[in-house]
């Protein structure tokens, strides 16, 4: 296990693509602590950041409040990053495999343009969680997203495969033109869910404002919510037995564009 | 003083073909003989005067609208890093300013002809010109939608039309004309297009794009142009389209014309499913008819983002592939449109088009007449040409790539027949002594004496593409930009200008109209001789 513990948090946001298993795999100690992050425009060491522990491994543990730090997990592609208090913007993105775990908050951009691995975050994240940068046409494409928390703006604006599930509320656009996967959003959500959206499922077990693009289809038990409850208990993320074998809403749209994606309801009995 | 000894040179404006000789350089021209400086040792290399882009989309309000509708191609472009002689910037489809000349430069190509400039978009394009370093630049301007133009062709008064013409070009610092889609960009401002040559223009009751075409062919001859007029064709890109071209071939029968990226005319077929090569009777025409000139406009296979002033077209490619897309509306003068593209090998159109760009390039059987572009970014961007030139150069690389289109596609191509190969010496022709004759900048694309001292020395390679992808020596106007492939130096490039003779009156028949229907108040319009950097005023030939 290699340890890494914030000396000080940075007065600018610190971009540090390097914390990821894959860049420390096969570094010794030295190489490990002389790894290049930007501070700013100037280039630095990580050591100069960091109070580094242990050896080349693939189990990585990051303290202190890393809100400032940038772009953690970078196309990662195996082993684990433990990071015990808050991660800053762009953390796991385009992720292809390993897994991330946040005990406190992250920023915007949470798995942007993933394409595997999980990230599991017991605080709040922020917006455009497993989204698209902008100019892409697509999002995360695999993978998972867990949030204990809330969500910002944007969750999983244009996402073509994955699940995002989210524990909190989560605010405007979520599932903006969303073009497959699933999105569960256990504490609701703000307006314009789904807007735009042209393939995909968005679930959400509160009641929820649907633009007039929405129209109703049918109620029914989707068998697939046991399926999919039964995956995300064994990640470490429950959903309520009542939703897991409830009666859903399901909604048609966006007729706007036009698309056909899905948003189901809970109707607790 | 700089002496390149032991090369095989080609310059076949002076019918050097590969002979071991003595390049000498002093202050920044070939001379004949120099004494002491240091000498460049290039054994085992071969020497070609810098390369020469006849049709490029480098600078302005177009690319730049481009550049920014594109972010997600940026992130996957080459970064170039600030060091001592490089500033920073990016590659990629839409590389930056800086970028632009580094890369153009890191390829042995020396001067670059920014093909679509609006006037009112000018004085941004010679700013972005300037900030492209080492390459020298000309630029055309876009008249054949210009609103106050068209107006007087309606009325007849070609004399009057050349006056104006003649103003803009030195309003906008120009060198030469571009036509693109004539009237068919006046046309798509009220929803249409013009799709056949003899039929009036939206809007007008006498101007077909056809008189357009002719007028402006004449126009640009009359005032003797050191380049003829710069002619994108109406349909671009359609299935079907050659008969449009050859028709507009011989309504230029008259006149001089250069025809922009060939390659996008010259399709068969009735729709896309039916899409077909018509290289053959392109080519056939245009060997018998020695008045014409024009450059491939080849497509390579990748991503890419199209830009044209053609705005109905655009919307068309829009609709067509589902991709992004923006629309610039110039004013009285013209249009544009932006639509990022794949082209895609398995695609049977895609496949299509880029057969049709190669056989050109081989069915055109005088160099001289043909050159090398893809239509940057359209077909592909600049710094792919060396993919080009092996595809030329190598009959059996050929086709090798031919087989990995679908089996549809290779029906109607002709590709498969074509056991052209090209020669270093022609190659030397289609990069850079064809198209300085072409744009009549008599002291580029060639090594006599006198001439810029622009020098392109590549090491001599069997992987050709290679070859011509990183030239171990690069000299521009006599100072080593590039040394052992390496960057080592950058230097300013300059920009070359024509001052075609008016009557000085016709500005108050511009003004008054300009007052009317333009946006910007005309005092503030012309582009200011001391924007342009570096600029060279070439001569016009005498008028008739």
């Amino acid at each position: 296990m290699i340890t890494l513990t914030l000396k000080e948090q940075p007065a600018v946001p610190l971009e540090a693509e390097v914390l990821s298993p894959d860049r420390f795999a096969g570094l010794r100690h030295d190489e490990v602590r002389a790894l290049p992050v930007y501070h700013g425009k100037r280039r630095l060491r990580l050591d100069d950041f960091f109070d580094i522990e242990g050896d080349c491994s693939d189990d990585v543990q990051i303290r202190g409040d890393l809100s400032r730090v940038k772009w953690i997990g970078r196309g990662m592609t195996r082993g684990r990053i433990r990071i015990t208090g808050n991660a800053g913007m762009h953390l796991g993105a385009h992720m292809k495999g390993g897994i991330i775990e946040v005990s406190g908050n992250a920023s915007d951009w949470v798995g942007g343009e993933m394409t595997g691995g999980l990230i599991h975050i017991r605080g709040n994240a922020g917006g455009q969680v497993g989204a698209a940068y902008r100019g892409s046409v697509s999002g995360m494409n695999r993978g998972t997203i867990l949030i204990e928390g809330s969500a910002g703006i944007e969750v999983g604006m244009r996402m073509k495969r994955g699940i995002i599930a989210v524990r909190g509320p989560v605010r405007d656009f979520a599932g903006l033109q969303m073009k497959g996967g699933t999105l569960v959003l256990m504490g609701g959500a703000e307006i314009r869910t789904g807007a735009w959206m042209v393939r995909g499922t968005i679930i959400s077990l509160k009641p929820i404002r649907l633009l007039p693009t929405f129209s109703l289809a049918c109620t029914y038990h989707p068998p697939f919510m046991t399926i999919y409850s039964k995956h995300l208990q064994s990640l470490g993320f429950t959903v309520p037995y009542d939703a897991r074998e409830g009666i859903y809403r399901r909604y048609n749209g966006d007729a706007a564009v036009p698309g056909k994606g899905e948003i189901l309801v809970w109707e607790p009995q | 003083m700089l002496r390149i000894t032991g090369g095989k040179v080609y310059d076949p404006t002076n019918n050097v073909h590969g002979e071991i000789r003595d390049v000498c350089i002093a202050n920044g021209r070939v001379v004949a003989q120099v004494e002491g400086g240091r000498t460049i040792d290039a054994s085992g290399m071969v020497v070609f005067p810098g390369g020469v882009d006849v049709h490029t989309h480098v600078a302005g309000g177009a690319l730049n609208f481009a550049r920014g509708l594109i972010p997600e191609q940026h992130r996957q472009a080459a970064a170039i890093v600030r060091d001592n002689i490089r500033r920073a910037g990016m590659g990629g489809t839409t590389p930056t300013t800086f970028a632009t000349g580094y890369l153009y430069a890191g390829m042995g190509w020396t001067t670059v002809n920014e093909a679509a400039v609006p006037i009112l978009s000018a004085k941004h394009t010679h700013e972005e010109l300037r900030d492209t370093p080492i390459v020298d630049k000309t630029c055309l301007v876009l008249m054949a939608n210009n609103e106050i133009v068209l107006d007087l062709l309606e009325a007849g008064e070609i004399e009057r039309a050349r006056h104006v013409v003649a103003w803009n070009i030195w309003a906008a610092k120009a060198y030469g004309v571009k036509a693109v889609n004539p009237g068919g960009v006046a046309a798509w401002k009220w929803g249409k297009d013009a799709k056949s040559l003899s039929e009036p223009v939206e809007g007008y009751k006498k101007v077909t794009p056809a008189k357009i075409v002719s007028g402006l062919a004449r126009i640009v001859d009359d005032l003797g142009l050191p380049h003829p007029v710069h002619l994108h064709c109406n349909n671009l890109g359609a299935p079907g389209n050659y008969t449009t071209t050859l028709e507009t071939m011989k309504v230029l029968e008259a006149n001089r014309a250069h025809m922009a990226h060939l390659q996008y005319h010259a399709y068969g077929g009735e729709d896309w499913f039916s899409i077909r090569s018509e290289a053959a009777p392109i080519a056939d025409y245009f060997n018998a008819h020695r008045n014409l000139t024009t450059d491939a406009g080849a497509v390579l296979f990748g991503n890419t983002v199209t830009i044209t002033a053609d705005g109905p077209w655009q919307h068309l490619l829009h609709k067509l592939t589902g991709k992004k897309w923006a629309n610039l509306d110039v004013e009285n003068e013209t249009g544009c449109g932006i639509v990022p593209y794949a082209y895609k090998e398995k695609n049977l159109v895609n496949a299509v088009q880029w057969a049709v760009g190669l056989e050109l390039l081989l069915l055109i059987n005088d160099p001289w007449r043909v050159f090398l572009t893809t239509d940057h970014p359209n077909g592909a961007t600049f710094w792919r040409y060396p993919e080009i030139i092996q595809l030329l150069m190598d009959a059996e690389f050929r086709r090798e790539q031919i087989k990995g289109l679908p089996a549809k596609a290779r029906e109607r191509i002709i590709l498969p027949d074509l056991d052209r190969q090209y020669s270093l010496s022609d190659i030397a022709i289609i990069t850079s002594a064809g198209p300085a004759r072409a744009l009549g900048l008599s002291q580029k694309g060639h090594l006599g004496v006198g001439a810029d001292a622009d020098v392109a020395i590549y090491d001599e390679n069997k992987d050709i593409a290679r070859m011509f992808a990183y030239p171990r020596y690069v000299i521009k106007g006599g100072e080593i930009v590039i040394e052992e492939g390496e960057m080592r130096h950058s230097v300013e490039g300059r920009e070359f200008v024509v001052r075609p003779t008016y009557d000085e009156k016709i500005e108050e028949f511009i003004r008054p109209l300009f007052q009317q229907y333009y946006t910007m108040s005309f005092d503030n319009y012309p582009v200011e001789p001391e924007r342009v950097h570096g600029l060279q005023i070439a001569n016009c030939r005498l008028p008739k």
